[in-house]
């Protein structure tokens, strides 16, 4: 049977898995928020509720992929879900750790307005779409994947830059919170740009192979732009020792440009 | 079955008293051995206290055997031994050693090693059932304690403050290289305990060459004089220094050059020196930290408050086990009444079951195997639930009237009263 009623106007499983998703990942950023009091419980449930929003995003997914007809993450809403989904897919690898949870704290509200804005913007609904091609759909699910793997990079790099600054000022309430040493939050961050990087070049490839003449656009610029800009701060980083706080300003600086000039662009294109 | 502990803690008695009683592993296997002697017995021995568990079936005086082999241990200072040892007994005693295994009744709330000291009490000691369940349980509760709560992540001494620090920037310490600058006391601690998380002493720099020769090759460092100080600082990751300067050891002019040619790989310094060493001019740098002895003790305050807040949430984690032990314990006053239960109806079964062996036999061996199953199955149903309120009856103290009363209605244990 099909997840569709056959009542009209009655919602879809993917319209009422939102609320699920939803509520858990708001319960995991207001869990992790607790967690800034101390380590225990408040860590414990927001953990919890990131895997059960994780797994009803999932759940979410699969019934836009079996109600719509073609790739229902084509819009920008849709992307948005699906970049949602990859983020916090991406954060659990290590959010589970407990030294890690803090982690949370700097992309469970993130992932909470995001998907808020894709509901909003129709992204997590049903809807029949233009049949877009298989490429199309590798090029937009890698170059989700990789702005996802940035994100989360860029979280590890707030992280960083939080925690040398109480180190530079000798808190003496360190140990109050189970934070990443800064070594490790250095490396991760700069092993996940170069997964990112990776996968966002494969994304840039697939999109090359259906290019045509008059397509450029200003979003792509832009992606482009930002793929240059990682690609030279790997490189500094591995030739010139461009690590620690400044390896994290850039990070930052390019989620900055990602979250302000993409979405600008997209819309003016 | 009863549970008895006798002990002296830091609580009580001086040190004078406790280095009597205080014994190595070797000796607390030993004493547990002599103790043993028809009865369960774990001692646990540690610079603050000094206990001995004792379990047995029968009722015997195991508070004065304990307390006994205490005052014979302190020899003649047995008589104010005497006047300082603890009795608990059953539930007392078992919230007692949950607490100790948590780090609950130590000096500083939550250190880490009193868990071990548990851990190896109870491998070298001779537990039987009861002291078995309640050691076992303690670490439990121990572990739980250390890893719901934070009550053991904060530093509770200088030495170790620096050592966390040093491992919030790097991580593991394994392969760090730490540059040692002058050869005081607190920096040859402080460097003994960061080589103990597995960083490297690779040099230590004095004044007096001599001097730091000599803490050198107990470290298995290099001997370097001050003025190599600046062109060390290449290499290291932590430079931990006291020495007793007036003026700095390491100014911000003279160093700045070795840092910033380290492109902004971390470096941790660690001054223990008053008046201070190390210029704080240098964290303005880069990667650089700078720690005073002031930051560290803060740091250390901090902790200890921390400790004693977690140490709240950690009673409660104890007060859990306890009770889960105590009901278990409890339980034990109705084993047998169970136990004879579930024998008399097996008996019955049995006996009814050949009784009709008769009428059963002509049956075919698959039917036979069906009747011996729904049967059992009947016995099993019939006794779940009164076995269950036994054990309920039992953790809420009225055991014994239960196991009485269970013993009456079905005639437990008459026919070996009537023999």
């Amino acid at each position: 049977m099909s997840s569709q009623t056959s009542l009209a106007g009655a919602p879809t499983v993917a319209e009422l898995l939102i609320w699920p998703a939803l509520i858990a990942y708001g319960e995991a950023a207001l869990a992790y928020a607790g967690e800034l009091r101390g380590p225990g419980l408040a860590g414990r449930l927001g953990t919890w509720g990131v895997r059960v929003g994780w797994l009803a995003q999932s759940a979410l997914l699969i019934a836009q992929a079996i109600d719509t007809e073609g790739f229902p993450w084509g819009t920008w809403a849709g992307a948005l879900n699906l970049f949602v989904w990859l983020v916090v897919g991406a954060y659990l690898i290590w959010g589970c750790r407990p030294r890690y949870r803090l982690l949370g704290l700097a992309v469970m509200p993130l992932a909470v307005v995001l998907l808020v804005a894709a509901w909003a913007g129709g992204g997590t609904g049903a809807a029949a779409r233009d049949e877009p091609g298989a490429l199309l759909a590798i090029h937009v699910g890698l170059m989700l994947a990789g702005f996802a793997g940035l994100t989360l990079a860029a979280g590890m790099a707030a992280l960083y830059l939080w925690q040398e600054r109480r180190l530079k000022r000798r808190d003496s309430r360190l140990f109050r919170l189970r934070v990443p040493p800064l070594d490790s939050l250095d490396r991760l961050s700069a092993r996940t740009t170069l997964v990112s990087l990776g996968v966002l070049t494969a994304g840039i490839a697939v999109g090359l192979t259906s290019f045509r003449r008059g397509d450029f656009d200003a979003a792509m610029v832009v992606t482009l732009g930002i793929w240059a800009a990682t690609a030279i701060g790997l490189v500094l980083r591995r030739e010139t020792g461009l690590r620690g706080r400044r390896f994290a300003v850039l990070l930052v600086t390019l989620l900055g440009l990602v979250a302000v000039v993409l979405p600008l662009t997209h819309f003016a294109s | 079955m009863k549970l008895a502990l006798v002990g002296v803690s830091h609580h009580q008695a001086p040190v004078e008293l406790r280095e009597r009683v205080a014994v190595d592993v070797a000796g607390a296997a030993a004493l547990a051995r002599s103790l043993a002697n028809g009865c369960e017995a774990v001692v646990l021995s540690t610079c603050n206290r000094t206990e001995l568990y004792l379990a047995s079936e029968h009722d015997a005086p195991l508070d004065e055997r304990g307390a006994e082999a205490l005052i014979e241990l302190a020899g003649d200072q047995g008589g104010a031994l005497a006047s300082v040892v603890y009795r608990l007994g059953d539930d007392s005693a078992a919230l007692h050693l949950f607490r100790v295994a948590a780090g609950l009744d130590s000096l500083i709330p939550g250190e880490g090693e009193i868990l071990g000291q548990v851990r190896d009490a109870f491998d070298t000691g001779f537990p039987g059932p009861l002291l078995d369940r309640l050691f076992r349980q303690a670490l439990h509760a121990g572990r739980r304690a250390r890893v719901e709560t934070a009550i053991g992540e904060s530093p509770a001494s200088v030495p170790a403050a620096a050592a966390a620090l040093a491992q919030q920037v790097f991580d593991e310490l394994g392969g760090r290289n730490v540059l040692l600058v002058g050869a005081g006391k607190m920096s040859e601690l402080t460097a003994r305990n960061l080589r103990s998380r597995g960083a490297t002493i690779t040099a230590v720099a004095n004044r007096t060459l001599e001097h730091g020769e000599n803490l050198a090759r107990q470290l298995g460092a290099r001997a370097i004089g001050l003025d190599a100080l600046a062109c060390e600082l290449g290499d290291a990751d932590i430079v931990v220094s006291s020495t007793s300067a007036r003026e700095f050891v390491l100014d911000a002019a003279a160093a700045s050059a070795s840092l910033r040619a380290r492109r902004g790989r971390a470096i941790l310094f660690v001054d223990l020196a008053v008046p201070r060493d190390i210029d704080p001019a240098l964290a303005g740098i880069d990667g650089c930290f700078v720690y005073d002895i002031d930051d560290l003790e803060a740091v250390v305050e901090a902790s200890l408050d921390s400790r004693r807040v977690e140490a709240v949430r950690a009673e409660r984690i104890v007060a859990l086990e306890a009770e889960r032990f105590r009901e278990w314990h409890a339980s034990l006053v109705v084993v047998p009444a169970i136990t004879s239960l579930h024998a008399r109806a097996e008996e019955i079964r049995s006996t009814e079951l050949a009784k009709a062996e008769g009428r059963l036999g002509r049956l075919q061996e698959a039917d036979r195997k069906l009747v011996e199953a729904v049967t059992s199955q009947i016995v099993a149903k019939l006794l779940h639930l009164p076995t269950v309120r036994l054990k309920e009856a039992a953790a809420a103290a009225d055991g014994v009237v239960y196991a009485d009363v269970v013993r009456h209605l079905f005639g437990l244990g008459e026919d070996e009263q009537q023999s």
